[in-house]
């Protein structure tokens, strides 16, 4: 799209510094070479480009999905990788549902050795990028697919990590039809926050869950995320809480390992008036099945934190479904 | 512009702590290192550059704390400050402790702070140039300086990279992990992110590993065992030393400001009861073995 003729007549009361973006471009006023410049406040506040011509195709892709789910928190090592893929395996339990998994961690993905794809690599075609498929009706989408070696880093600001997300939701071919696509993303609000809901927006986003862990620490900053999330516009689902709790694989015995001073989720629900969709006690056995990519359902299926969480993905699929009114409210 | 930013004309180490993974303890490892170079005698003053998630400033007891500006640029929230303390012959004198964080200029604690890469570096870059650090009275330099950095290789670390460039020497980092693979396949990037910026590797120290069943004193890996010194071992670094999981040290930190439980006792007291204690000052000893040169 050629830059609109405002733009290019802008008036600078200043000459343009050292790695000036250009007074047309999309990042004119908001790059790193912006703050401080005198032209700044004009650069920024000109009139909008216009709509990012990548929309429509992004929209094109995400028609074809039912529901879209983010797994968020403001919070790292809460567990959203974890809960992302056992909400994932438990949707693809049922060999009707076809499911998506979206990795926008794009600093430390850890979803691909969740579901036991390390190593595998993308195929790209004329229709598209194709996920790695770790069951039938199960697919999974990463960065770390992309990359020479597991152990690269990615040291990507933000603009750039903005391309890939885009690049994900507008050329990954997730196949004809898609009943699920859960997002797992990284912590914090930032760059990747902002891109996946703008991008989203227009075929609309089915909520977001929150998840965090009982600490005050982390519900500070779980706080954060819902607060970007009623700012951005995103529904929630509700809250989940992880690492409630241990039991002793000895004794039995239950200690508070990360003790809820304040109340833990449960409070922060009632508080904020989101739904409180459980908690799910810590289990090493979830740890150890995530380390090696096996399903932690196969492996122990009467196990209460099993029980736990297919708990909250029920009471999350009624939310869901019952958000699209499939449900009739009686 | 090759030179060293302003606030750190006074500072003579500096230390960052870092992971590549989220919720690993990189806020409570800075917080227990900062107590213990202070139990030393250093002055210490720690700065969180964890923009969308502080936790320090709740970690420290200082949630409701402002900073204040003075002629010189921003002063850091003190949370320790040595000057009541009694000399005491033969004993070694605490050092002062004193915290910069962008939680202190949020006006709501629900408030998100919502930016994209660009501003946060500008954010960086101005806690670098604007802050005052001192080592208490204003006059004497600050003997360390803790950087504790949000998880990823992303915006923030490649704006703290560019402005410690000129600033050498610095220490280096402390990486932090848990024991999982999950965890040290992201702390392995970190560790790549630190070569490629020339951050000296101080050594890496494995949080979350095991926990002691308060009822049977049975010991379980919750996040499985051993990852931190295999980590080390397969990349030739220093193991510092395994922290174990410890449900009073979160109990201690929460209720810190409870004076029901802990009268006028402040964190730093608490401390000395914790049985993390000792455990974190063999890591630190480790650390102050490497006699690393003074910035100043």
């Amino acid at each position: 799209m050629a830059p609109s003729i405002e733009v290019s007549k802008t008036q600078l009361q200043a000459p343009e510094p050292e790695h000036c973006p250009g007074p047309e471009s999309e990042q004119a006023g908001k790059d790193d070479a912006c703050e401080g410049c005198p032209n700044q406040d004009i650069c920024s506040s000109q009139l909008p480009k216009g709509p990012d011509p990548d929309l429509p195709h992004i929209n094109k892709r995400l028609a074809q999905i039912d529901h879209k789910i983010l797994v968020l928190s403001g919070k790292g090592g809460v567990g959203k990788s974890t809960f992302t893929s056992m909400l994932s395996w438990a949707l693809a339990a049922d060999e009707d549902i076809e499911v998506g998994a979206m990795d926008l961690d794009i600093c430390g993905p850890s979803l691909p050795r969740m579901l036991g794809a390390e190593g595998e690599s993308v195929h790209q075609s004329n229709s598209g990028l194709s996920p790695v498929y770790v069951a039938d009706n199960l697919g999974l989408m990463s960065i770390s697919f992309m990359l020479p070696d597991p152990d690269s880093a990615i040291i990507w600001r933000g603009a750039k990590k903005n391309g890939l997300i885009k690049q994900f939701l507008k050329d990954v071919n997730w196949g004809e039809h898609l009943d699920y696509l859960v997002v797992d993303t990284p912590p914090g609000t930032s760059d990747e926050h902002l891109s996946v809901t703008t991008y989203m927006k227009e075929v609309g986003i089915d909520g977001a869950l929150i998840v965090t862990t009982p600490q005050e620490v982390a519900l500070l900053d779980v706080r954060k995320e819902i607060n970007f999330c009623r700012k951005a516009g995103i529904k929630i689902l509700g809250l989940v809480e992880n690492m409630s709790g241990f039991v002793c694989p000895n004794c039995k015995g239950e200690s508070q390992i990360f003790k809820a001073t304040t109340g833990g989720g449960k409070q922060l629900c009632k508080e904020l008036d989101i739904k409180f969709l459980g908690s799910v006690p810590l289990d090493p056995r979830i740890g150890r099945a995530c380390d090696s990519g096996e399903c932690f359902f196969d492996s122990y299926a009467d196990s209460p934190a099993a029980t736990a969480i297919l708990d909250v993905v029920d009471a999350l699929r009624d939310q869901v479904e019952l958000n699209m009114g499939k449900l009739s409210l009686s | 512009m090759e030179e060293a930013p302003r606030s750190l004309a006074g500072v003579r180490h500096i230390v960052l702590i870092l992971s590549g993974k989220g919720g690993v303890g990189k806020s409570s490892v800075t917080t227990q290192t900062a107590l213990t170079l202070v139990n030393h005698g250093y002055n210490v003053g720690v700065l969180d550059i964890d923009l969308t998630g502080p936790s320090l400033p709740r970690m420290f007891g200082v949630e409701y704390k402002q900073v204040h500006q003075s002629t010189a640029g921003w002063v850091p929230v003190s949370v320790y400050s040595n000057a009541n303390d009694p000399i005491v012959e033969g004993k070694k004198q605490r050092g002062s402790l004193s915290l910069m964080s962008l939680g202190f200029l949020l006006g709501d604690r629900n408030n998100s702070v919502v930016w994209r890469g660009p501003k946060k570096t500008a954010m960086i870059r101005q806690f670098l140039k604007d802050v005052v650090w001192t080592g208490g009275d204003g006059k004497t330099p600050l003997d360390y300086l803790l950087i504790d950095t949000p998880p990823g290789t992303s915006d923030e670390h490649i704006a703290i990279a560019e402005e410690l460039r000129y600033a050498g020497p610095i220490d280096g980092a402390i990486i932090v992990t848990t024991p999982q693979q999950v965890a040290t396949a992201d702390v392995r990037k970190e560790i790549n992110f630190c070569k490629k910026v020339n951050f000296n590797v101080l050594g890496v120290v494995e949080n979350m590993s095991g926990f002691i069943c308060p009822h049977c004193a049975e010991c379980t890996n919750i996040f499985s065992s051993g990852g931190g010194q295999q980590l080390c071992e397969s990349l030739d670094l220093t193991f510092l030393g395994n922290i174990p999981i410890d449900p009073t040290f979160v109990e201690m930190i929460e209720s810190q400001d409870n004076e029901e439980i802990h009268g006028k006792k402040k964190l730093i007291h608490l401390y000395d009861d914790s049985e993390l204690k000792p455990i974190m000052n063999s890591i630190i000893d480790k650390v102050l073995e490497k006699n690393l040169p003074s910035r100043i």
